[in-house]
């Protein structure tokens, strides 16, 4: 399957097409990606598409943009089925899946108040995955995170 | 040495093994938490670091470093230290694990004493982090009932606040590993979260609810019971009708099988009647001495030491 044929917006030339996103979480994962109104790339977003694996899902493509590391660990963990399609010359020159990680370390913020994490403690919040549906458990208090993810990155 | 372990932070670090290594050496230990004299760690300095106020746990602790011939440490009032400077926890450790070999740490932050062991060149005991754990309260409690009960196949009943008391929690998650029947016993309020009632069963032990004391007298081995905080409650009223209808008075007790203990962390404020501490079901009080024992045995897996 072709991107140029699945998306509903102008190709891009060089950039990077993120597919599959969870319903909904499009604005986040601009969001994750760090884009601003004053970022300059352009930048489409479809959301509630129809799909074929998830019934809707959103997408994002961005012009003259590759991710970073983390970025991926962050989609992942709000839309742990999206693809990752890298583009040059309008052609997908490479497509792969985000991979859940299995601890996370420093991009999720611990929503205990009473978590030493969030505290003046020199120490990065830390978290057990698990798949499946995503279930974060902190490494030093023990709370679980299993809703709302997106609100409590860093 | 413990095979896997450096640190005691939270019951599920230990498996069902480790516990009984630890319950077996605490009965050896006995007689030395009784007074017999013991050199057994006689050049080892505990450090005592209480961010909160304790009693037991601390006395506990110190008795239990001093029975086995070493010495303890620590910075009396966090008033009066460092920590009202605003020194980070992560650096007093850093501090302190040069002068000690081993700390005890209790601190009102949950996760406290994981991110203690980080930074810690010596062992760290967590002596309650918070609404946290407390590992060593769980050892203490299950020798009681090896002590005076028996650890395996027994009917146990958890009594009072069962959904914000962690250490409860983690108390159930360690009798789980005995195969006991348990009953727990709350107002709805304060009713044990659904996801570890599950874990619970999940483990293969059977649960039953009630709401009712006297419901389950007849039927147990062991009852336990903990305190109703107040300030779960968003009305007085409320409180005072829950707490009272979790009063345990001597005259409760005629159902009651003739080995059944009486067991609670203590300080009990009005849960159990004076009028029970005269029954010969009433345990609390020799659980509090186990305290001793089983910490050091806690020290003694950690510290080495020849036994």
């Amino acid at each position: 399957m072709s991107v140029k044929k699945e998306l509903l917006v102008r190709p891009i030339e060089h950039g990077t097409v993120i597919d599959h996103i969870n319903a909904g979480q499009a604005l986040n994962v601009i969001r994750i990606i760090g884009i601003a109104g004053s970022t300059g790339s352009v930048v489409s977003i479809a959301m509630n598409v129809a799909s074929k694996e998830m019934e809707l899902k959103d997408i994002v493509k961005i012009e003259g943009r590759e991710l970073d590391s983390k970025q991926l660990d962050k989609i992942s963990l709000i839309s742990p089925d999206a693809t990752i399609n890298i583009i040059r010359n309008y052609d997908v020159i490479s497509k792969y899946n985000v991979e859940l990680p299995e601890e996370i370390t420093g991009i999720v913020r611990c929503n205990n108040p009473d978590c030493i994490t969030n505290s003046d403690e020199p120490v990065a919040s830390s978290f057990t995955v698990t798949k499946k549906p995503v279930i974060l458990r902190c490494k030093y208090c023990d709370h679980i995170i299993s809703e709302e993810i997106a609100e409590q990155l860093i | 040495m413990f095979q896997s372990l450096n640190h005691v932070i939270s019951m599920k670090d230990f498996t069902r093994e480790m516990i009984d290594e630890v319950l077996e050496l605490a009965e050896k230990l006995e007689p030395f938490a009784r007074g017999k004299p013991c050199r057994m760690l006689e050049d080892k300095l505990l450090a005592l670091l209480f961010y909160e106020p304790s009693t037991r746990t601390r006395l506990s602790f110190d008795a239990a470093i001093k029975r086995l011939g070493g010495s303890s440490i620590d910075f009396g009032m966090v008033e009066a230290s460092s920590v009202s400077k605003g020194e980070t926890l992560a650096d007093t450790i850093r501090v302190v694990s040069e002068y000690a070999d081993a700390i005890v740490l209790r601190h009102p932050k949950e996760g406290a004493a994981r991110m203690a062991s980080d930074y810690s060149s010596v062992p760290v005991i967590n002596a309650g982090d918070g609404g946290g754990h407390h590992p060593t309260q769980t050892l203490l409690d299950l020798y009681t009932i090896k002590r005076e009960s028996k650890l395996e196949e027994i009917d146990i009943a958890l009594v009072g606040d069962l959904r914000y008391g962690r250490t409860v929690h983690s108390f159930a998650y360690a009798l789980s590993l005995y195969g006991v029947n348990i009953y727990l016993v709350s107002p709805p309020q304060l009713q044990m979260p659904q996801h570890i009632k599950s874990d619970l069963v999940h483990r293969g032990i059977t649960i039953r609810e009630t709401n009712s004391i006297e419901d389950v007298l007849g039927k147990i081995d062991v009852l336990y019971m903990t305190r109703i905080q107040k300030e779960r409650f968003a009305e007085q009223s409320e409180y005072l009708a829950v707490a009272g209808s979790y009063r345990l008075g001597s005259e409760m007790l005629y159902s009651a099988r003739e080995n059944l203990i009486i067991m609670h962390p203590l300080p009990r404020v009005n849960e159990i009647d004076a009028s029970v501490d005269a029954t010969s079901h009433a345990c609390y009080f020799k659980q509090s001495f186990y305290g001793v024992p089983t910490r050091m045995a806690v020290l003694v897996k950690l510290l080495g030491g020849n036994v």
